[in-house]
C-alpha cells in the first residue's frame, strides 16, 4: 500500500501561496490604477497587506511541509 | 440611499478575472486532493474511517469544519442581523460545554468500542432495532441537511455572481461527489482542513474592516441601539422574559433546550461531526480533537455573528425576510454576509471571500455525504440487506452511495427552495431526531441498567413526540403556549422547548421500559458503559499534553466571554 507522503499542511500552504500572490498582485495594481467605484475603506489597501500576509504564510507552509521521499 | 443600494448591487454581480482565477484554483485544488488520495482509500477502514490515523489537530479542525457549512456562515450572519448577538448562544453555550463533554466523557466509549458510527454504537449497546431506527432517521436528516447546504450555496452564487441557481447546485455537488467518492473520509477530512483555513482567510477581513469603519465595539453598539435596540448587543440580560428579546425566548429555553439537549445531542451524537473524531489515530488524539474544535468554535462568531451586527449598523438598506425581499426586490437577511463582503472587498479579496463561502458550503456538504455513505453502507445495507459480503464490496458500495447521496441531496435542494426560513427548518429537524438520540446514547453510556428494549422504545417515543408537537403547532398555532410555554415564542424558541420535551419523553420511556425488562449481564457491557469499562490511563505525560487540562482552559475562556458580553 502506498504511504501518504504529502501532508495536508502542504496543500494548505500551496493554497495560501497562490491566493496570496494573486491578491497581492491585484492589490498593488489597484494602488497604481485606483478603480472608479472603490469599496469602502479603499484607502487602507487591504488587498496589499492581506495578500502579503497570506503569501508569507503560504511560503512557510509550502517549504516546511514540502513532500519528502521516505527512506 | 437608493443610489448606494444600486451601487452595491452592481458590485455584487461583478467579478474580476483575478477573482475567477482564485475560485477556479480552489476547485482544481480540491479535486487534485481527491485524485491524489484515490489510491490510498482501498479498504473499508481507509474509506470510511480515514485509516484511523488523523492527528488531534487534523481531526479537531475537520470536526469543526464539517459544521462550518452554509448554515454557519450565511444562516447565523442572517440570524445575528435579525435577532442581534443572541445568535452567539449557538456558538458558546450551544456548543462549548457539549464539545468538552464529548472529548472528556463520551469519546472513550466511542473509541474503545471500535464502532464505525453512532448507530453502530447503539447496535453494540442496545441491539439491532435501535441501530436501524437511528440509522434510518440519520440518513434521512443527512440528505436533507446536504440539500440545504446546496440551496444556500446556490443562493449566494445567484446574489453575488448572478450565476444560475441550477448551475451552482450541479457544479458544487458534482465536485463534492467526485472528491469524496475518490478518497472517502480521508479526502473529505483533508479538504475540510483546507476549507477551514480558507474560510478564516476569506472571511476575517469583514469584521476587521467593519470594526475600523464603525470606530470600534463601543460606537458599533451605539449604532445598533439607534438602528434596532440596545438589547441586540447583550447575550444574557435580555433573556429574563419571553417578550424582552427579539427571539422571544426565555433563558431556560437557551440553557436547557439549546445548551443542554440540542447542543449535546448535536455535538455528541450527530455522526456527521463524531465521524471526524473517530478517525483520530489514538484515544488521546480523539479526546483532544473536540477540545481543539471547541477553542476555535468560540472564535467563529468573530467571522459570522459580528458581520451580521456590522450589517445592522452600517448597511444603507434595511434587510427583510425572504418573502418580503422577493416581493419588494430588496435584500433578505440571508444576504447580509455577501453584502458585507462586497462592501469592503476589491478584486482578489472578493474572490477569496466567495471562495470562503463556497468552501464552507462544500465542507458541510462533504461532511453530510461522507457520514451518509458510512451509515448507509454499514448500518443499513450491511445490517439489513447484505451481511457477509467482502470488504471490497462495501468500499465499492460506499463509492456508489456517495454519488447517489449527492443526487438525493440535489433533489432535496430543490424542495428546500420553497421554505422561507432555512435556519428554523433545520432547527426543527434537529429536534425531531437529535434530541431523543442524545437521551438514548447518554443513558446507554452512563447507566448500566438501561436495556435494549428501553433504548429502542425511548428513542422511538422521543422522536414521535417531537414530530407530534411540531404538527400540533402547525395545525393549531395557539398550541405554542403549551409547547414553548409562551404565546410570544418565535420558531427558534419553539424548537428549543420541543427538543427539551422530546428528550424528557425519551429518557422517561427508556427508564420505565428498562425497569420492566431484563438487563444485559455486566460482562457484555465492557467497553460500552461507564462503570463497566476500564478507561486506559494516559500515563506519565506533561500537564499541557493532557486533554483535561485544555478542557479546563477552554471552559474558563467560555465563562469569561459570557461575562464580558452579558
Amino acid at each position: 500500500m502506498r504511504e501518504v507522503s504529502i501532508s495536508i499542511w502542504f496543500f494548505v500552504g500551496i493554497s495560501l501561496l497562490v491566493n496570496g500572490a494573486l491578491i497581492l498582485g491585484a492589490g498593488v495594481w489597484e494602488v497604481i490604477r485606483p478603480p472608479e467605484n472603490p469599496p469602502v475603506l479603499f484607502h487602507l489597501h487591504a488587498g496589499v497587506w492581506w495578500g502579503a500576509l497570506l503569501f508569507a504564510f503560504g511560503v512557510f507552509y509550502s517549504i516546511y511541509f514540502a513532500p519528502r521521499r521516505k527512506s | 440611499m437608493s443610489a448606494l443600494a444600486v451601487m452595491l448591487v452592481a458590485k455584487l454581480v461583478h467579478l474580476a478575472p483575478v477573482d475567477l482565477a482564485i475560485i477556479v484554483f480552489y476547485f482544481v485544488l480540491v479535486l487534485a486532493i481527491g485524485w491524489y488520495l484515490r489510491g490510498i482509500s482501498k479498504t473499508g477502514e481507509d474509506f470510511f474511517l480515514a485509516g484511523r490515523e488523523m492527528t488531534a489537530w487534523v481531526a479537531g479542525l475537520s470536526f469543526l469544519s464539517a459544521n462550518l457549512g452554509a448554515l454557519e456562515l450565511m444562516g447565523w450572519a442572517a440570524a445575528s442581523y435579525q435577532y442581534g448577538i443572541l445568535a452567539i448562544h449557538w456558538y458558546w453555550i450551544g456548543a462549548i460545554p457539549a464539545m468538552i463533554f464529548l472529548g472528556i466523557v463520551m469519546m472513550p466509549f466511542y473509541y474503545i468500542s471500535k464502532t464505525h458510527s453512532v448507530p453502530g454504537y447503539l447496535k453494540l449497546r442496545f441491539g439491532e432495532s435501535s441501530r436501524a431506527l437511528s440509522a434510518i432517521c440519520f440518513a434521512f436528516m443527512t440528505v436533507l441537511m446536504s440539500g440545504i447546504n446546496m440551496y444556500a450555496m446556490a443562493l449566494v452564487m445567484k446574489v453575488v455572481l448572478g450565476w444560475d441557481i441550477h448551475f451552482s447546485i450541479w457544479v458544487s455537488s458534482l465536485t463534492v461527489a467526485i472528491y469524496v467518492a475518490l478518497g472517502g473520509l480521508r479526502s473529505a477530512i483533508f479538504n475540510e482542513v483546507l476549507q477551514f483555513v480558507l474560510i478564516w482567510a476569506g472571511a476575517m477581513l469583514i469584521p476587521i474592516l467593519g470594526l475600523v469603519e464603525a470606530g470600534g465595539w463601543g460606537p458599533l453598539k451605539a449604532r445598533i441601539a439607534q438602528n434596532a435596540s440596545a438589547e441586540y448587543t447583550h447575550v444574557w440580560s435580555p433573556l429574563a422574559s419571553f417578550a424582552s428579546n427579539p427571539m422571544g425566548i426565555h433563558w431556560t429555553g437557551i440553557v436547557l433546550g439549546l445548551g443542554f439537549v440540542i447542543s449535546f445531542g448535536y455535538w455528541t451524537t450527530d455522526f456527521l461531526v463524531v465521524q471526524r473524531v473517530l478517525a483520530a489515530k489514538d484515544l488521546r488524539s480523539a479526546k483532544m480533537a473536540p477540545i481543539i474544535g471547541a477553542a476555535f468554535k468560540m472564535l467563529v462568531p468573530f467571522i459570522v455573528i459580528l458581520p451580521g451586527l456590522l450589517g445592522l449598523a452600517l448597511l444603507p438598506m434595511k434587510l427583510t425576510g425572504e418573502t418580503a425581499a422577493v416581493a419588494s426586490g430588496g435584500h433578505s437577511y440571508n444576504e447580509v454576509l455577501p453584502l458585507m463582503l462586497a462592501r469592503y472587498c476589491g478584486p482578489g479579496l472578493l474572490g477569496l471571500g466567495i471562495t470562503a463561502l463556497i468552501a464552507g458550503f462544500m465542507s458541510g456538504m462533504a461532511g453530510n455525504v461522507s457520514a451518509f455513505t458510512t451509515v448507509w453502507t454499514y448500518d443499513i445495507y450491511r445490517a439489513l440487506m447484505k451481511k457477509n459480503a467482502s470488504d471490497e464490496h462495501y468500499v465499492k458500495m460506499g463509492r456508489w452511495t456517495t454519488i447517489l447521496g449527492v443526487l438525493i441531496s440535489v433533489g432535496t435542494a430543490y424542495l428546500v427552495m420553497s421554505f422561507a426560513s432555512i435556519m428554523d427548518y433545520v432547527q426543527a429537524l434537529f429536534s425531531f431526531f437529535i434530541a431523543p438520540l442524545f437521551g438514548t446514547v447518554v443513558l446507554g453510556m452512563l447507566w448500566k441498567r438501561a436495556t435494549g428494549p428501553g433504548g429502542f422504545w425511548g428513542l422511538l417515543a422521543g422522536t414521535l413526540s417531537s414530530i407530534g408537537m411540531w404538527m400540533w403547532v402547525k395545525m393549531d398555532p395557539a398550541a405554542l403556549r403549551f409547547v414553548a410555554l409562551s404565546p410570544h415564542a418565535k420558531d427558534m424558541a419553539e424548537n428549543m422547548y420541543r427538543a427539551l420535551w422530546s428528550w424528557i419523553v425519551c429518557v422517561v420511556v427508556t427508564v420505565l421500559v428498562s425497569y420492566m425488562t431484563q438487563p444485559k449481564p455486566e460482562s457484555e457491557l465492557t467497553g460500552l458503559v461507564y462503570g463497566a469499562t476500564d478507561i486506559p490511563h494516559e500515563g506519565a505525560i506533561a500537564l499541557y499534553a493532557r486533554p483535561a487540562f485544555w478542557a479546563v482552559i477552554v471552559g474558563i475562556g467560555f465563562v469569561v466571554l459570557n461575562i464580558i458580553f452579558w
